[in-house]
């Protein structure tokens, strides 16, 4: 029972790491990136090369991941992305879903389609017990880095000044710029820090959710899930979606097997019903 | 009422003319469809690909319905096509209805039990909401499909259809010939029908919901109603293309509820242009055409091409790309009877 | 008399902040009402109140006497309540004649009626012959309102109100932002309102205030302050000192 909850808490954590970036983007500049996964990817893909073809301690390989991923991501955002901020949702949705299948083929043609794997360092391995309750090492890392990037997360986005100057702007981009904040500089190094969130969250995921070319498309409903349950209005919100969705997801396809994927479902309907504006959101949510 | 600038007033002949003049057909429609028929006699080896065509389009026409005239953004339209599929192969497979007409109606009468009861889940929140919901209403029920495999034939779909023939009389050929004919009957009916549809108080209705839906709940028009009404029409629409496909092929697959089918949907629809009913028709035409044409040079990475056709289609910007059917778009009625009102 | 309108105290927070505040207000049949407040008084808020597009967080709206608290907006209307908006609200896309011609099939109840052609019924050309013609909108009614002069989009937000025959109509600000040369229409236009439709006017223009109401009410910080006849609120010194600085005009 505990091994599940501890499993489906690190599953959560993971899939806030890859989907927080999402979440802040979507409520600074309002804008649907069904591409996120993308990134989320193509960190998957670069650990996966550092360490299996290069040799690249594991450990090392993630914040190369990060940074990998997010300087895609700060090309995307200028060269690209920045001209789709006023465009209808409709664009936004055709052009980001055109950019994951241009992903999907192109590793497809370049990694190939088949599953990838990463080595994994021996002290990574198997599990140990604590008070009987089994714990699976990776399954810690994952729930210690994650953990600490909430927690640095939450302390940059209350206590710095960009974090400040970023909530500025979540909460209303005209008067941001009146204040001569300088808008599109935070929206570019906050995609570029979600991107590289993605990628760091695909590194650490491979182990665990595994990774082939079409990635981005199996869990954009993940992500989906997470922005809408969490709303985006802050990042706490999305974090309890994700830890929600982890432990639901895991002891779902623990205790009833045979319903499998329909447990997400059926809280992702649930949750609908009851708060349409998603379940942390404020009542205000754009 | 008294006043220093001199206006002209309208009398209601003046008025229902007008309201007439949108619902005439434009000689363009009339050639459209005579080309559509034409293929009959004159293209007989291609029509294996126009059945194909034609079920897109009616497809695509289905999406343009919610799309073009209600504004909700969906990807999960498949999920519609793959279950009117399904429920189109269970009847014929079991021999519970062979008869190819009626089983279609009940397909898309079944299928449109599922668009009502979903629509409720998309009339709540954003277009961010929508997505997810659509998108997790098409995965949800590809799961059930898969899981329930001495039901569906799970991954290996559903085999053992049969069809009787159309009207008792015309077996379904291996060329391709009755499929044709009668998926192309089939869109035209279902054409007509959307037509008449979107030219009554009804249709109109739908423009000023999506045009400014508080503005149309201050004129007493219920919002929730006409989304729920239309959402379950497209259901419906896309249930009959999906059992058309079921019929056509004899075979229905877990690859109906695919989000690529949804994806390309939405391709198809822009490729036309949305919001005057033939954007659709002639998105299927351009698309299958260009996908069997990318597909014979690279045919593992059509993804690619897909994409970066998306990709493009947005840079350059939609009005621009489909700009080259604005003629086709006057057709819809506005530009040509403002024209003939101008001139009178 | 008779009240058209009631509300029994009307209250609304957003998060922390009231903007309207134990509002009781009473409008009699046939009157022409005006509710007149500085700037961030809550007057819209109220209207979105009364026609059902927020919700209350207390008290209750009686139209005729019937509690209409718990309907919805498109409901509301059906009960003989319309309204104008401050900034317009109109379908771009579609014609002055389209517009009308919904909001006419909708009050005849042939809005969802999916099989016949739109405007082939007799009776609702006529109203949407009468109505274009009343509101001398017949010029410009098959061009795209997206397009049209700012007065006429005006005179059209009116024009769609009276469509839906109230018998309360809230006019939110009519005349806000026309151009003088276009404000005669308007002026006109809500002078020339039938007189058994009771009206609900808010306004910034004191002029048209007091050339037309027979009654008005004065909105501060959400509560209501002064209520009375033109000339007793126009004396009231209170009113004076919430306007000083506000509004030149009193």
């Amino acid at each position: 029972m505990l091994t599940i909850l501890f499993d489906g808490i690190a599953y959560g954590m993971l899939l806030f790491v890859l989907a927080c970036g999402l979440a802040v983007t979507l409520g600074l500049m309002n804008f649907v990136n069904l591409a996120h996964g993308a990134f989320a990817m193509a960190g998957g893909y670069i650990t996966v090369t550092l360490v299996n073809r290069l040799g690249v301690p594991f450990l090392l390989s993630l914040p190369l991941a990060f940074l990998a991923s997010a300087a895609i991501g700060l090309v995307f955002e200028r060269t690209l992305y920045v001209h789709l901020y006023r465009k209808p949702h409709l664009d936004q949705v055709l052009f980001t879903i055109g950019l994951v299948f241009m992903a999907v083929a192109a590793l497809d043609y370049v990694m190939g389609s088949s599953q990838v794997y990463v080595q994994l360092p021996e002290y990574l391995r198997g599990r140990f017990d604590v008070f009987g309750v089994g714990v699976g090492r990776y399954r810690l890392l994952i729930i210690v880095v994650c953990g600490l990037l909430t927690i640095a997360l939450q302390l940059i986005l209350s206590k710095t000044r960009f974090g400040a100057r970023l909530r500025a702007a979540v909460d209303d981009e005209r008067v941001a710029r009146g204040m001569g904040i300088n808008v599109n500089r935070v929206f570019a190094l906050t995609f570029a820090f979600g991107s590289g969130l993605a990628g760091l969250g695909g590194a650490l995921g491979v182990e665990m959710l595994g990774l082939d070319p079409t990635f981005p498309l199996k869990f954009m409903i993940y992500f989906l899930i997470v922005v809408t349950v969490g709303g985006t209005s802050s990042i706490t919100g999305p974090f309890f979606a994700s830890l929600l969705l982890g432990i639901g997801d895991v002891a779902g396809k623990y205790y009833v097997p045979t319903l499998g994927a329909f447990v997400i479902y059926t809280i992702m309907i649930v949750v609908l019903l009851w708060r349409p504006q998603g379940l942390f959101a404020r009542s205000a949510a754009r | 009422m008294n006043s220093p600038v001199k206006t002209k007033s309208v009398t209601a002949s003046d008025v229902s003319g007008l309201f007439a003049a949108r619902a005439r057909w434009h000689p363009l429609e009339i050639i459209f469809w005579l080309a559509a028929f034409s293929t009959i006699f004159l293209l007989p080896s291609k029509h294996l690909i126009l059945t194909e065509i034609a079920i897109l389009a009616l497809f695509a026409l289905s999406l343009d319905l919610i799309l073009g005239y209600a504004g909700i953004i969906s990807l999960g339209h498949a999920a519609f096509f793959g279950f009117g599929a399904y429920v189109a192969g269970l009847l014929g497979k079991n021999g519970i209805i062979t008869e190819p007409l009626l089983a279609l109606i009940v397909s898309g009468l079944a299928t449109s039990v599922l668009g009502f009861v979903t629509s409720f889940l998309v009339l709540r929140g954003s277009d961010l909401t929508r997505l997810m919901v659509t998108l997790g209403i098409a995965l949800m029920l590809r799961e059930l499909a898969n899981r329930y495999r001495d039901i569906t034939g799970g991954a290996d779909g559903l085999q053992g259809i049969v069809v009787d023939p159309v009207f008792g009389m015309f077996r379904f050929d291996i060329f391709g010939h009755t499929a044709f004919y009668y998926s192309l009957g089939v869109l035209f009916v279902l054409f007509l029908i959307a037509r008449r549809i979107v030219n009554s108080p009804f249709g109109l209705s739908l423009r000023a919901v999506k045009a400014n839906p508080l503005r149309a709940s201050a004129i007493s028009i219920s919002v929730d109603g006409r989304l729920v009404a239309i959402y379950t029409l497209a259901a419906a629409y896309a249930g009959i293309a999906g059992a058309l496909l079921t019929q056509t092929q004899a075979f229905a697959s877990l690859a109906y509820f695919d989000f690529d089918r949804s994806a390309d949907l939405l391709l198809v629809l822009i490729i036309g242009g949305t919001g005057y009913l033939y954007g659709g028709l002639i998105g299927a035409v351009v698309f299958k055409v260009l996908h069997d044409y990318l597909s014979i040079l690279t045919p593992q990475y059509w993804l690619f091409w897909m994409g970066l056709l998306l990709v493009l289609i947005v840079l350059v910007g939609r009005e621009r790309i489909t700009g080259w059917t604005t003629p086709l778009r006057d057709l819809a009625s506005r530009l040509d009877w403002r024209a003939r009102s101008k001139k009178s | 008399m008779t009240l058209a309108l009631e509300t029994v105290g009307l209250e609304r927070r957003f998060g922390g902040i009231v903007a309207t505040s134990n509002v009781s207000l009473k409008v009699e049949k046939g009157a022409r009402h005006a509710l007149i407040g500085p700037n961030g008084a809550g007057k819209t808020t109220i209207i979105n109140l009364l026609t059902g597009v927020l919700r209350p967080t207390a008290g209750r709206v009686l139209l005729d006497g019937e509690d209409i608290t718990s309907l919805k907006a498109h409901a509301r209307v059906k009960r003989g309540i319309a309204r104008t908006f401050q900034i317009n609200q109109l379908f771009g896309d579609l014609t002055p004649l389209e517009t009308i011609g919904l909001a006419v099939s909708e009050r005849m109840g042939a809005g969802s009626d999916f099989w016949r052609i739109a405007g082939s019924k007799s009776e609702v050309v006529d109203e949407v012959v009468r109505i274009l013609n009343q509101f001398r909108l017949a010029d410009v009614m098959d061009e795209r309102t997206s397009i049209l002069p700012y007065g006429k989009q005006r005179l059209l937000e009116i024009a769609l109100a009276i469509a839906c025959k109230p018998r309360v109509l809230l006019l939110d600000e009519p005349a806000a932002g026309v151009p003088e040369h276009e404000r005669h229409d308007i002026l006109a236009a809500v002078s020339a309102l039938p007189k058994d439709v009771t009206v609900l006017l808010i306004e910034h223009d004191m002029d048209l205030v007091f050339s037309f109401a027979d009654r008005i009410s004065v909105l501060v910080n959400g509560a209501l302050f002064v209520e009375g006849k033109p000339d007793e609120v126009a004396r009231d010194p209170r009113v004076k000192a919430v306007y000083l600085g506000e509004d030149a005009d009193v």
